[in-house]
């Protein structure tokens, strides 16, 4: 009987087990950080804080960061190994270029030409010196093809604009004008929340009030926003309020827009909605790709708390790199320090949320409509809707093949075709409209001939689609549907959070069977069966949409080579 | 019927179309096997301390009103819900998810385990075809090759092969939630997401301390034990063809054991739901049983060859055993060995005979070894090596409250708000004790650890304390003081059940928090909150172990801990008490069955004529009237020629001893000794005559672990050779020596032996025979034993507990130019006592296989050494060479060396000094300085 040897590769006897890390390397992590809490809830600002003054994350910075914040090093590197933003370095691998240039790959980019950029690129540059990354999308599909460096954003981006850049120290966010405290206070801002805190406005009726316009959630779910803050409000205190600003369905780039110009919109909002609900504390979660909108929000918070009204207090939580963290409860784990794995519900985080207390989460856009609503009435908000039953203004992001691609105010329940024709200028020169995505990737793919329905809530369901975030790509004939199917299960693929095994093989496997070009439909049907019934979050149960509809819709193209 | 009736929450619904009841917080799952249908399942683990995660999504079931269909595991059923565990959707989707899992996987004849729970569950679905989806595994659908990426086979005892991974996460849990080791995190993201230890490293260079819980959880064959897989350590090549209970031999935890056989080959050992281990093992426990099957083994009787002269400088680490020791018949070597017991007892009397039994033994053969050396040579002198753990607790605790043992199981610390532990490190030496105190740490109980070195525990703690060595009365009188000044004590439990308040009172007077706090190396105001926490917390208990006791104010030591605990009120309640965690596996057996020169079995002084004479008519002779000798006074007769022949059962003196320089002198001038053992320790090279016995898994019997649990062992495999069972042994030896005992079954000693403790009452053999564990006392015949004690007073003449105040003494030898280093002792994870077992143990001594000692980077550094050299240790006693390495957990000025290696023997340098009350050694606290080693350096 010979079995497996126990010689093994002798640990060093003159150690104690595991990786050693000395007084010098916790003085050093020690005094970058400064004087941030050692709490569980802040590894991934140290991590940032770290990644940012040292281009990457050392085994041992990771080993000293667990010391100093009392976590197990494997409790630091998991989080830490989760997020695509942070470069870990163990012993003996080497360490990243000191330029990193993300180029955003989602459809919209994709269609205008972001891989070729990236071949471009890989070819153009002194790979010691920097590194390209096909990023997943970063929220700038107005400007495909779209790329970052460092704190910069570079929209319509070329190989030289890149590399013209790529010199420069591109640590700091570029600011836009926008409107600021003064700006904002100067145009009535505020005088909604004061009312709520005077109790001019009590919490009651501007409950009824978001039920009345029937303001929805937009981040994707489209829960009504006045019943959830009848829920939450029902739950024992302490109570607690999260912002998403996780704005990462591609496709999507409203609420930056909104934040980086007019961010006071928002803070109203959430103010107004955090007094009502009876909340003690705001974390605002904004993704990493996002670094103008951090930086206006670290300076207008600043304002707000300057001023002369009675602010409940508010906390900027910055993203790593994880589409996954935009579903809420992901989001609350990655405030919580870490990594962003959905929860199960039962509970739901209106009862058991961030820190285990009931939480009020709401999208970016969805805040910032709650101080004209209070302000102008229920029904002057309902009254913006297309026809009967849709209510509101809605922001669309429009990407793709058209002539004006941007954030298109416009009512809720538009015929797509309309949104096109009367909102975006019509097709782009030369493109002849062939197929959507009604709701970024997430929410199916469809022909043409279908936009003639009304963009909402309730509409796409139907199909076995949804609206979701409003993220609207339009496809022409120049452009493959089978290859837009492909980027975005290759998107799922690289962000499921790989915590259930229907999402996280399930992308796999559709990634797999589209690039081998499996022609089989029963394969493709039974991993949409088990992704839609057994996923743990939405992630999974939605990603295959795009290939249903591919096979359902576009029969040629899913059987064309 | 009725009693589970009343328990139901009331929470009706359909299951399977059958109406049910839930229990308050049972998931369906859980209702749906309780009703006799076991949904299958992968990441959940129907074992205590695993939380149901719900990822796998196996256990699926539909949920009428829902879109998606509900992990069963984790969800509870609501009131009329209607749940389908096994409609078409549901089996498509389970059959999906198994199928999915199964195309990432190797194939399953050539995996690491074709029998894993996995793929059992798998079967269950009945015949499956092959899975249809591609993979990017190295591994997938074939035998995993070594060089996948996904292949470690780093560690010594465990294979881990991710080819085969799920990414259920059952092993983090397991090294999370239920050994709180926190070295196995789930890292990455997507298809990449999985188990890695600490930052992705190599398993064996990682901070793993081989527990084995993430292989007993792994519900496939990624984390396997090597002994099960072929050379390539990828595939199984070896099946059990028995598997049988067992209890742990190592230390007085008490972990009960299931353990695999191949033959009579032992090939895994698996944690067994006990009571003290719920499942548990410690790297010991799982992975060090191959001791037994050791080669060293002795498989026949050995006497000393004539021209074999004995010398205190013996060593036969490397030599021929036949060139000192010729083989014999038992019959021979049962004349020769009882024989020199008579002829010395003959010509010089019983007081010239002494015996050594062993902690290590059953209940019984310490029972029975102590009546042969009362019975057999009038004589007290029967000690063991409790002697050098806990004899000052059991002093101060017999003193105190009038029992040697706990006042409460180390699971009481679930029900605990504060948990003081202090000179203790219990994540190396009580590994799956250790896992409730960080477990209820965690869920936000204060945990309070003192301890002159750091250590990983404080890593949970609220109060972490490094405090000056051999300054514990100071402390803990501080802290007192400021209970009492402050009046936070509970003056009602006071008042009602302790004498000796105002004595108290009046002596820590002089101990001042601000008095004290250079003393101890503690700010004053921080021992004021440690006082405080301690006090003021609703339930409190304190765990200490032999960084309290192995000191010459070791008596001191408990008193203080135990003046703590009583003044307030933090004792006989759930989640209170005290407790000296034990050693070895039976150190609270063979103590209570009188292996102790003072006292009869259940610590009946040997002086009280009353109860001496109830042994001599029991044992039908005439029995020494006065208290014999302990283990280092006997050291100490031997060496002044006073005692002539020592019989050593299970102990190793010549390693476990201080000063050994003496310790070896002593035994080397024997003119008899016998050695019975199942290895050649380092005692027996001194033998006249050795003995050839059985290994724990080898006897019948009964131990006692720390918590007072008495556990029942039964031979899983036989002896080697012609090696014996212990008692058969014993009771030969008897025979030669003209005593009639006639015992032909052990149960007939349990007996004898429990009819002489009351505190067995209620607990019969048979009982034992069909429990297999009961806790002592029992009230009742089938009622449960009592965990925690003293709820209504003390056993004491008056009922009450004694609060007995203590002076400032300090350690015997301080530091000065010429030592200036402070040198403690003690033992490592991987091995226990004198490594007599551990050091035979191949796993074990391939994690920890060469003697070193530990001292901080920072005194390396200055002192002009690096880590890794070769240096020389040195005290007034003695000097041995060893390896240095560089430990932060060491505070400066200090140096820690483990006892168990031979090759390095740290008791050459302790101090025999001796606490007057418990005659314990300073094992804790000796002088030393450090040297580079010389060559010509040897013990």
């Amino acid at each position: 009987m010979q079995t497996a040897p126990i010689t093994f590769k002798r640990r060093d006897p003159s150690l104690p087990k595991g990786r050693q890390i000395s007084d010098q390397d916790l003085q050093d992590i020690s005094k970058l950080l400064a004087d941030m809490p050692r709490r569980t809830d802040m590894v991934i600002e140290a991590l940032h804080v770290i990644q940012d003054s040292r281009g990457h994350i050392s085994a041992t910075a990771i080993a000293a960061l667990a010391e100093l914040f009392r976590l197990a090093q494997a409790e630091v590197f998991e989080v830490a190994s989760f997020y695509h933003h942070f470069d870990i370095v163990r012993e003996g691998e080497a360490i990243p270029a000191p330029v990193t240039i993300r180029v955003s790959t989602c459809v919209s980019c994709e269609l205008a030409g972001a891989y070729a950029l990236i071949d471009q690129l890989r070819a153009a540059v002194d790979a010691d010196r920097v590194r390209i990354i096909a990023s997943p999308c970063i929220g700038q599909c107005d400007g495909a093809p779209a790329a970052m460096i460092g704190k910069r954003i570079f929209r319509h981006a070329t190989v030289q604009s890149l590399l013209a850049a790529s010199d420069a120290d591109n640590n700091q966010a570029l600011l836009p004008d926008y409107q600021d405290m003064p700006a904002y206070l100067a145009s009535g801002g505020y005088r909604v929340l004061a009312q709520v805190l005077d109790g001019e406005i009590e919490a009651d009726a501007a409950v009824a009030s978001m039920s009345d316009a029937g303001l929805r959630g937009l981040g994707g779910a489209g829960f009504p926003a006045g019943r959830k803050w009848g829920f939450v409000r029902a739950y024992p205190g302490p109570r607690l309020m999260t912002i998403n600003g996780d704005e990462g369905e591609p496709g999507t780039f409203k609420d930056r827009e909104l934040l980086e110009r007019a961010p006071h919109r928002m803070l109203e909002g959430a103010q107004i909605a955090a007094r009502v609900v009876g909340c003690e504390r705001i974390y605002i979660y904004i993704r990493d790709e996002y670094p103008t909108a951090r930086a206006i929000l670290r300076r207008e918070i600043t304002a707000l708390e300057a001023s002369a009204l009675d602010i409940v207090p508010m906390e900027i939580r910055r993203g790593a790199g994880a589409y996954i963290c935009g579903e809420e409860s992901a989001m609350i784990e990655s405030i919580e320090g870490k990594r962003g794995l959905p929860r199960h519900k039962p509970p739901f985080i209106a009862e058991v949320g961030l820190f285990g207390r009931p939480t009020l989460n709401h999208n970016i856009e969805t805040v910032a409509w709650i101080p004209d609503i209070l302000q102008h009435g229920p029904q002057w908000f309902a009254d913006q809707g297309w026809v009967e039953g849709h209510n509101g203004p809605r922001s669309f992001s429009v990407s793709g093949r058209i002539k004006n691609p941007g954030v298109k105010l416009a009512p809720a329940g538009i015929p797509l075709i309309r949104l096109i024709e009367d909102f975006c200028g019509g097709m782009a020169e030369g493109h002849e409209f062939k197929a959507f995505f009604p709701g970024g990737a997430s929410g199916g793919i469809f022909p043409a001939h279908m936009a003639d329905r009304a963009m909402d809530f309730g509409t796409w369901e139907k199909e076995g689609g949804f609206i979701g975030s409003h993220a609207v790509v339009i496809l022409s004939q120049e452009d493959s549907v089978r290859d837009a199917a492909l980027n975005t299960m290759r998107f799922f693929q690289h962000e499921s959070c790989g915590q259930c095994s229907p999402c996280r093989n399930g992308t796999d496997k559709m990634v797999r069977l589209l690039e081998a070009n499996v022609q089989s439909e029963a394969l493709y049907q039974d991993l949409l069966t088990v992704m839609g019934d057994s996923s743990i979050c939405g992630l999974g149960q939605a990603a295959g949409n795009c290939v249903k509809h591919l096979m359902k819709h576009f029969p040629a193209e899913f059987a064309h080579d | 019927m009725t009693d589970l009736a009343a328990d139901l929450s009331g929470i009706k619904f359909t299951l399977d179309g059958e109406q049910v009841q839930a229990f308050a917080g049972e998931t369906i799952w859980q209702v749906a096997k309780r009703q006799g249908t076991l949904i299958p399942h992968l990441c959940w683990r129907d074992a205590p301390g695993y939380r149901a995660d719900g990822n796998c999504r196996v256990c699926m079931v539909e949920i009428e009103g829902e879109r998606v269909l509900a992990a069963s595991c984790i969800r509870t059923p609501s009131e009329g819900m209607v749940v389908n565990t096994a409609n078409a959707r549901v089996q498509k989707n389970r059959e999906l998810v198994f199928e999915l899992l199964a195309c990432d996987m190797p194939a399953r004849e050539t995996s690491p385990n074709p029998q894993s729970h996995f793929w059992l569950q798998y079967d269950l679905l009945g015949q499956q075809e092959q899975p249809r989806f591609p993979s990017g595994r190295p591994g997938a659908g074939k035998q995993i090759p070594v060089d996948s990426a996904f292949h470690d086979a780093s560690h010594p005892s465990i294979a881990v092969n991710l080819d085969d991974c799920i990414a259920c996460g059952l092993c983090e849990r397991a090294c999370r939630e239920v050994q709180v080791n926190d070295v196995i995190g789930m890292a990455s993201r997507g298809m990449g997401a999985g188990p890695v230890f600490d930052v992705k490293d190599p398993m064996g260079l990682s901070s793993c301390v081989a527990c084995g819980e993430c292989v007993q959880a792994c519900p496939t064959g990624a984390l396997t034990e090597k002994t099960l897989l072929d050379v390539t350590a990828t595939r199984r090549e070896v099946y059990a063809d028995a598997v049988k209970p067992s209890i742990c031999p190592f230390c007085g935890v008490g972990c009960q054991t299931e353990v695999s056989l191949k033959g009579n080959h032992i090939l895994k050992v698996d944690g067994r739901q006990g009571p003290a281990n719920r499942g548990k093992l410690c790297v010991k426990g799982r992975f060090g049983m191959d001791y037994v099957m050791s080669p060293e083994r002795l498989t026949t009787p050995l006497i000393r060859r004539n021209d074999a002269p004995k010398s205190r400088d013996a060593n036969m680490q490397f030599a021929d055993i036949s060139s000192v020791f010729r083989e014999a018949s038992w019959e021979e070597a049962i004349a020769f060995a009882a024989g020199g017991m008579n002829t010395v007892r003959d010509t010089f009397g019983g007081q010239a005979l002494a015996g050594f039994g062993s902690a290590k033994g059953t209940n019984e053969e310490a029972y029975l070894f102590q009546k042969y050396i009362r019975q057999g040579f009038k004589t007290n002198n029967v000690d063991h090596c409790t002697r050098l753990c806990h004899a000052s607790s059991v002093a101060a605790l017999m003193e105190g409250v009038g029992s040697g043992a706990v006042s409460a199981p180390f699971t009481a610390a679930d029900d605990s708000d504060c948990i003081l532990i202090i000179g203790c490190r219990p994540e190396q030496n009580h590994p799956v004790a250790a896992t409730y105190l960080k477990q209820a740490a965690k869920r936000g109980a204060k945990l309070m650890v003192f301890d002159p070195r750091k250590q990983e525990m404080m890593r949970h703690a609220s109060h972490s304390v490094i405090f000056n060595p051999g300054r514990d009365v100071p402390m803990i009188n501080a802290m007192i003081h400021t209970i009492i000044e402050e009046e936070i004590y509970d003056l009602q439990y006071v008042q009602s059940n302790t004498v000796g308040f105002e004595a108290l009172a009046e002596k820590v007077r002089d101990f001042s928090p601000e008095a004290m706090a250079e003393i101890c190396g503690v700010e004053a105001q921080y021992l004021r909150e440690l006082a405080r926490t301690f006090a003021q917390s609703e339930r409190a208990i304190i765990f200490w172990g032999m960084g309290v006791s192995q000191h010459v104010h070791g008596t001191d030591n408990v008193r203080t801990l135990i003046a703590l605990s009583l003044i307030t009120g933090h004792i006989g309640r759930p989640g209170t008490g005290i407790h000296p965690l034990r050693g070895q596996n039976n150190v609270q057996g063979s103590s209570d069955a009188g292996l102790i020169p003072m006292v009869y079995p259940n610590y009946k002084p040997v002086e009280d004529p009353a109860v001496r004479k109830r042994y001599e008519e029991a044992w039908d002779c005439s029995l020494d009237p006065h208290n014999g000798l302990t283990v280092v006074e006997i050291m100490h007769a031997m060496e002044a020629g006073e005692i002539r022949a020592l019989y050593v059962q299970g102990e190793n003196p010549a390693m476990s001893d201080p000063d050994q320089n003496h310790a070896r002198k002593a035994l080397a001038s024997l003119d008899h000794l016998v050695v019975q053992d199942i290895f050649l320790t380092e005692t027996a090279w001194f033998a006249d005559v050795i003995l050839p016995a059985s290994a724990q898994p080898e006897k019948p019997g009964t131990y006692t672990n720390s918590n007072r649990q008495i556990q029942l062992g039964m031979p899983v495999r036989k002896p080697p050779g012609s090696a014996r069972q212990d008692w058969h042994i014993l009771m030969d030896m008897a025979k030669a020596s003209g005593l009639d005992w006639g015992y032909t079954e052990i149960g007939q000693v349990y007996t004898e032996m429990a009819s002489f403790m009351p505190c067995f009452d209620n607990i019969s053999w048979e009982r034992l025979m069909r429990e297999t564990v009961v806790c002592y006392p029992a009230t009742t015949v089938d009622g449960p034993g009592e965990e925690i004690l003293f709820y209504d007073g003390f056993p004491t003449a008056d009922g009450r507990a004694k609060l007995v105040p203590t002076d400032l003494v300090p350690p015997h030898e301080l530091p000065d130019d010429d030592f200036p280093m402070v040198l403690t002792t003690g033992r490592l994870l991987e091995h226990w006592h004198t490594g007599a077992m551990t050091r035979r143990a191949t796993h074990l001594n391939a994690q920890e296989s060469v003697p070193v000692v530990s001292m901080h980077p920072r005194d390396i550094g200055e002192q002009g050494f690096s880590r890794g050299q070769q240096v020389t240790v040195e005290t007034r006693r003695g000097a041995i060479s060893l390896t240095l390495r560089a430990d932060r957990d060491v505070t400066p000025g200090m140096l820690f060396i483990p006892f168990c290696f031979v090759e390095a023997p740290a008791n050459f340098l302790t101090s025999p000094q001796l606490d007057p009350f418990g005659k314990i050694p300073e094992f804790k606290f000796s002088a030393a300085r450090i040297k580079k080693a010389n060559a010509e350096t040897t013990i």
